[in-house]
């Protein structure tokens, strides 16, 4: 199941664990990424906290949770080379992947039809 | 600034909307910030060949002495700007700031000898400041904005083979040069500068004929447009400073390292030492230095450090040394680049400091600038 925020991240959900990025959207938005942080696994994070920073030339973004959850895993390869984002943001460039507390939370998220709504 | 205000337009807008520009306020502006290739392609572009700026923004203003000689002109100037005005031989540029009575920086600008008068180019934001101070203190020059001119920046190594096509006169010049030209019938004033690190040209053209002189520029297979975004991190990495930023009226000139801007003529023991505001203090930092120092600052990791982060002597962030002025990643460079101020003890390049971002204190290094080699065609 893909759900979406209006912060612009994405999360595809399967048995309690979310894998999150940023939309296409955004990083069309954002520009060529040069520099990516991402959380540590093992991390506590809060719906709404800070998950990871994004860095184009101009500006740094912080990419928020989208849910509360423990970080299972992370992206290293977007680390690496951060342009993986910009090239393949909804596949290739995901962010982290967050078991979440309350997998019902995530009912409460935007749909794909709501979220091409909210950018459209 | 507020919603209600109503954003200038340069004689280029209509071209930038054309080309795709994201546009963005800016000094009172509606400006290109990128177009579609991004920030970062337009950066390397101008480096490996050319880009084509609007910086009509810029406030282009000639200096003129009633008198009409051009050494009345260049007392004037000199009144406020510790700069050999006089010394500079006629179509030739050079670099100054105006100071005031602390010895500050009110603002930087590009000045020119045009034989009869003074050409200067001072930054958007202060442009209507700068011309008041100059009516207020030039009894015997009238000072002229000119409202009717564009200004167009061609940066890079191809710039000259570019600009070839249009005046091939262009290849005599050297850097700092000022010359007429005609391009496209329209009486243009070429100067070989710019803000890039790059060789380049900068071009004064008639308001009326500036998106044809932009279109056709652009119509060389090595040309394209680039926005202010670029342009920020082009100057950053060639080490260059930037008003508001990196320099203001906190700053003074040599705190700035900008000390190679001061002629021996205005130095002390010079033929016109002194004569300008904030004089006294500017003579004695020339002489005894200041207490910090504006430094190249090379991040150890891969993490831009962007401006008005604090500047720690160690990673704990016990001792506070000053902070980043500007800082980006540069694309050149492939990592991230930063100046700010430190105090004169630590800015021997090689110096590691510690920057606080996001809670930690990342290692960097005092760097020398600039951080690319540049390509001026001296």
């Amino acid at each position: 199941m893909l759900k979406f925020t209006a912060e612009h991240e994405w999360l595809k959900l399967e048995n309690g664990v979310a894998t999150v990025g940023i939309t296409s959207h955004a990083a069309e938005q954002l520009g060529d990424l040069v520099f990516v942080e991402l959380p540590e696994v093992g991390a506590e994070l809060t719906k709404d906290g800070n998950a990871a920073t994004v860095e184009s030339v101009k500006a740094a973004s912080d990419v928020y949770c989208p849910l509360d959850g423990e970080v299972a895993e992370v992206n290293q390869a977007i680390v690496d080379d951060p342009s993986i984002v910009n090239s393949d943001p909804q596949g290739a460039g995901w962010f982290f992947k967050l078991k979440l507390k309350n997998a019902s939370d995530a009912d409460a998220l935007l749909d794909e039809a709501a979220y091409k709504d909210l950018i459209a | 600034m507020d919603d209600q205000t109503v954003l200038k337009k340069t004689p280029l807008h209509a071209l930038h909307l054309s080309l795709g520009a994201k546009m963005v306020p800016f000094a009172g502006y509606d400006m290109p910030v990128q177009y579609p290739a991004g920030v970062l392609k337009e950066h390397l572009y101008t480096r490996t060949d050319a880009g084509l700026f609007d910086v009509s923004h810029m406030g282009q203003v000639v200096v003129k002495a009633r008198s009409g000689t051009y050494a009345d002109a260049a007392m004037a100037l000199e009144s406020l700007v510790p700069v050999d005005i006089l010394g500079l031989k006629e179509g030739r540029q050079r670099y100054g700031f105006f100071t005031d009575e602390h010895g500050c920086i009110l603002d930087d600008l590009m000045i020119t000898n045009r034989g009869d008068h003074l050409f200067v180019v001072v930054n958007a934001a202060c442009k209507d400041t700068d011309v008041a101070h100059m009516k207020a203190h030039f009894s015997d020059c009238d000072v002229t904005l000119l409202e009717d001119r564009a200004l167009l920046a061609l940066q890079g190594p191809r710039a000259e083979a570019v600009l070839a096509e249009l005046w091939p006169d262009v290849v005599d010049m050297k850097f700092m040069d000022v010359c007429d030209a005609s391009l496209h019938d329209a009486a243009c004033i070429v100067s070989r500068s710019g803000y890039s690190g790059e060789d380049g040209f900068e071009i004064s053209v008639p308001a009326e004929n500036a998106e044809q002189i932009a279109r056709a520029l652009l119509e060389d297979l090595h040309c394209m447009p680039i926005g202010l975004g670029a342009r920020d991190s082009l100057r950053l990495e060639a080490g260059l400073c930037l008003y508001g930023n990196d320099i203001d009226t906190t700053t003074s000139p040599i705190e700035a390292s900008l000390e190679w801007a001061i002629q021996k003529a205005r130095r002390p023991g010079g033929e016109r030492a002194g004569g300008f505001p904030g004089a006294r203090r500017i003579l004695d930092e020339l002489t005894n230095g200041t207490s910090r120092r504006r430094v190249g600052l090379k991040p150890q990791g891969k993490a831009p450090v962007r401006s008005h982060a604090r500047l720690f002597a160690d990673s704990e962030g016990k001792t506070e040394l000053g902070e980043v002025t500007s800082g980006t990643f540069g694309p050149s460079v492939e990592g991230p680049v930063a100046m700010g101020y430190v105090p004169a003890q630590y800015a021997e390049p090689g110096t590691q400091i510690f920057a606080e971002i996001r809670g930690k204190y990342l290692p960097m290094t005092v760097a020398r600038l600039p951080f690319i080699t540049p390509t001026y065609k001296r």
